[in-house]
């Protein structure tokens, strides 16, 4: 059985079921109508209702900072490599973020693999839950075809008038309905009534920019001396907040952490941007990417170019975080826009 | 359940205990170190690899290999003293230890060259992959056509290998050529830029390969001079120069459009590399 009900008077129990065996984070509200993913205890703490948190699940994937190994120099130059591991459940993610993890997994999974990466996944269980409406007016999900579920969950939760239709995806997801015991089976109307939302959302969600997915890779392509990237330079900050907040940014760096005694320490991986002026610096003095125009235009590529030329997939979810967190106002959808407005 | 620290095996990230067994300076920059794994374990590179040489508590450095694979007790890297790690690395002495991971990417192709004519371009420090290059041919020697060196560096004083190079200057089997960009009176050589060494060079072009490695500055003008003597572009392979941080296509650093220097390259052929904005 893969579908099951959960009345909306059990959700609570539901969350105190998985609180009860599991560290669970979800989304909590914070000030001025933005919201995070952080440690909850009950129902009461989070919001169904939100739109994209300031930082990505990323962070629980691949925190800002994790060791990769430990060294100590009174024993010649040995190491251990290391993981930190963090059992805990992923509650209420929208799927533009359900996409943004998959997109994480491809990379890290692509040989050679990343073993710290990998492992930590291991530890994460994900309950999807699914968005009726836009979040706002950043959101470019029906572009990027993120507004439906396309698995990437073990649970995935949508709202219905009296009760959630549940789709169990994974062997982890339904032993967790089976112990928690106060899931019903799903029923004929349930489903009916679910199938009509999914059309509601077809009509309501249409391609925010008027292009076709499989047609972005090319209009990059073909306007990769536009105007519209000098424009974009000017504005830039190179504050690197787009590269943080970003669901699919996996760049980092690597740095030795020594004790105070210097004997010891560890090397960790932090999160870098290639904002960041110095990101494609060499100890030559050569920079290849000394123009902000260059490392904006870089980003925008990774996101919708170079990175679907390797994997096969568009690394924007459409999640709207980098333009919700630009302070020079740089905004995805208009910037994409605007580079099919120049084409013609 | 608060989160746990446990140990993984045969991580990315682990380093092997490279023996410096010698030290053996160069110039006032640069000094070639002889390095030996445990157990004389063989590091079973390509020419034009890098390692990845680690001082910890400072950091990792990339550096490519100098020495030939044909040589198995030890390898050799050349490090020139510019940043954090290298003037760490710098500072050791013959029996410490360094950190070493790799060898990453891809290096020359070698198997191509077979019954070929070869010419190699190095500027600079790009003679330290090349040299690995170089040996193997030397080694293998039978296997290959004719074999120019050009080779162009700042002045007298800053080439490197220069003993090794007096050698290769006396081989028969190998056709030398140098020019520095500044030089006293008494330097017998060629002043000028290594391109303009390239039209004086004696080559079929369709069976000869070039390979090219020095600062990026110089690749554009290498190419050019190439493609006027007739050389296919499929047959001329740079070696980029990028920041390669993990050394396993992955941190970004060494991105250039959908190309990750560290795996995909740092070899590249320029029928490629045309296609690639922003790579020479």
């Amino acid at each position: 059985m893969n579908q099951a009900l959960l009345s909306k008077s059990r959700l609570a129990d539901f969350v105190s079921y998985l609180v009860s065996g599991h560290k669970v984070v979800a989304p909590v509200p914070l000030q001025e109508g933005r919201f995070k993913f952080d440690e909850v205890q009950s129902l009461a703490d989070i919001s169904l209702n939100y739109i994209p948190t300031i930082l990505p699940p990323k962070k629980y994937f691949m925190p800002q900072r994790s060791t990769l190994l430990r060294y100590d120099l009174s024993k010649g130059q040995d190491m251990e490599e290391m993981v930190e591991l963090e059992k805990l459940v992923l509650f209420g993610v929208h799927t533009c973020d359900l996409a943004g993890i998959q997109c994480l997994n491809i990379v890290f999974s692509d040989r050679p693999k990343d073993l710290h990466y990998l492992a930590r996944n291991n530890f994460i269980t994900v309950i999807g839950l699914e968005c009726s409406d836009y979040c706002d007016s950043f959101a470019g999900c029906a572009m990027l075809h993120n507004h439906l579920p396309k698995g990437g969950y073990d649970l995935f939760l949508t709202e219905l008038a009296e009760c959630y239709y549940v789709h169990i995806n994974t062997q982890k997801g339904e032993e967790m309905i089976e112990e928690a015991s106060i899931f019903e089976a799903a029923t004929k109307a349930a489903e009916g009534e679910l199938e009509r939302l999914r059309s509601r959302k077809k009509e309501l969600f249409t391609s925010e920019v008027p292009i076709r997915y499989q047609d972005i890779p090319r209009l990059f392509e073909e306007t990769f001396d536009s105007d519209v990237w000098s424009q974009l330079g000017e504005k830039c900050l190179s504050c690197g907040n787009c590269t943080s907040v970003c669901p699919t940014c996996f760049c980092f760096d690597i740095l030795d952490e020594p004790e105070l005694d210097l004997g010891s320490g560890e090397r960790v991986r932090v999160w870098d941007s290639c904002q960041n002026e110095a990101f494609a610096a060499v100890a030559g003095g050569d920079n290849f990417r000394k123009k902000r125009l260059e490392r904006q235009r870089h980003r925008f590529h990774r996101k919708f170019k170079y990175l679907m030329d390797r994997y096969g997939r568009l690394f924007c979810t459409g999640c709207g975080r980098c333009s919700r967190s630009c302070m020079a106002g740089i905004n995805l959808k208009r910037t994409i826009s605007a580079l099919i407005e120049e084409r013609g | 359940m608060e989160a746990e620290t446990v140990s993984i095996e045969n991580s990315g990230y682990r380093i092997k205990h490279g023996l410096l067994s010698r030290i053996t300076p160069l110039t006032k920059q640069e000094k070639l170190l002889e390095i030996r794994l445990p157990e004389g374990e063989y590091l079973d590179h390509d020419p034009g690899q890098f390692v990845q040489v680690s001082v910890f508590g400072v950091g990792e450095a990339p550096i490519s290999i100098c020495s030939s694979p044909t040589r198995r007790e030890a390898f050799e890297i050349c490090v020139r003293q510019a940043g954090r790690v290298t003037t760490a690395i710098h500072k050791l002495c013959e029996g410490d230890v360094v950190g070493i991971r790799g060898p990453f990417g891809v290096g020359f192709p070698v198997l191509p060259l077979e019954g070929n004519d070869i010419l190699l371009v190095a500027g600079g420090l790009g003679i330290a992959p090349l040299r690995s290059l170089i040996n193997y041919i030397i080694d293998n020697r039978r296997d290959f056509g004719k074999v120019d060196i050009l080779l162009g560096c700042r002045n007298p004083e800053s080439m490197l290998f220069s003993s090794e190079i007096g050698h290769w200057q006396k081989r028969i089997d190998l056709n030398f050529c140098c020019s520095v960009d500044h030089a006293a009176p008494e330097w017998a050589g060629n002043v000028g830029v290594i391109t303009a060494l390239i039209p004086g060079v004696n080559l079929y072009p369709l069976k000869t390969f070039v390979m090219v490695c020095g600062p990026p500055v110089m690749y554009r003008y290498v190419v050019d001079e190439l493609l006027k003597k007739g050389i296919p572009e499929r047959q001329i392979f740079l070696s980029l120069e990028r920041h390669m941080k993990c050394g396993l296509g992955k941190c970004g650093h060494c991105q250039i459009e959908d190309i990750y220097c560290c795996q995909d390259g740092p070899v590249f052929s320029y029928q490629k590399l045309k296609h690639i904005r922003g790579a020479i």
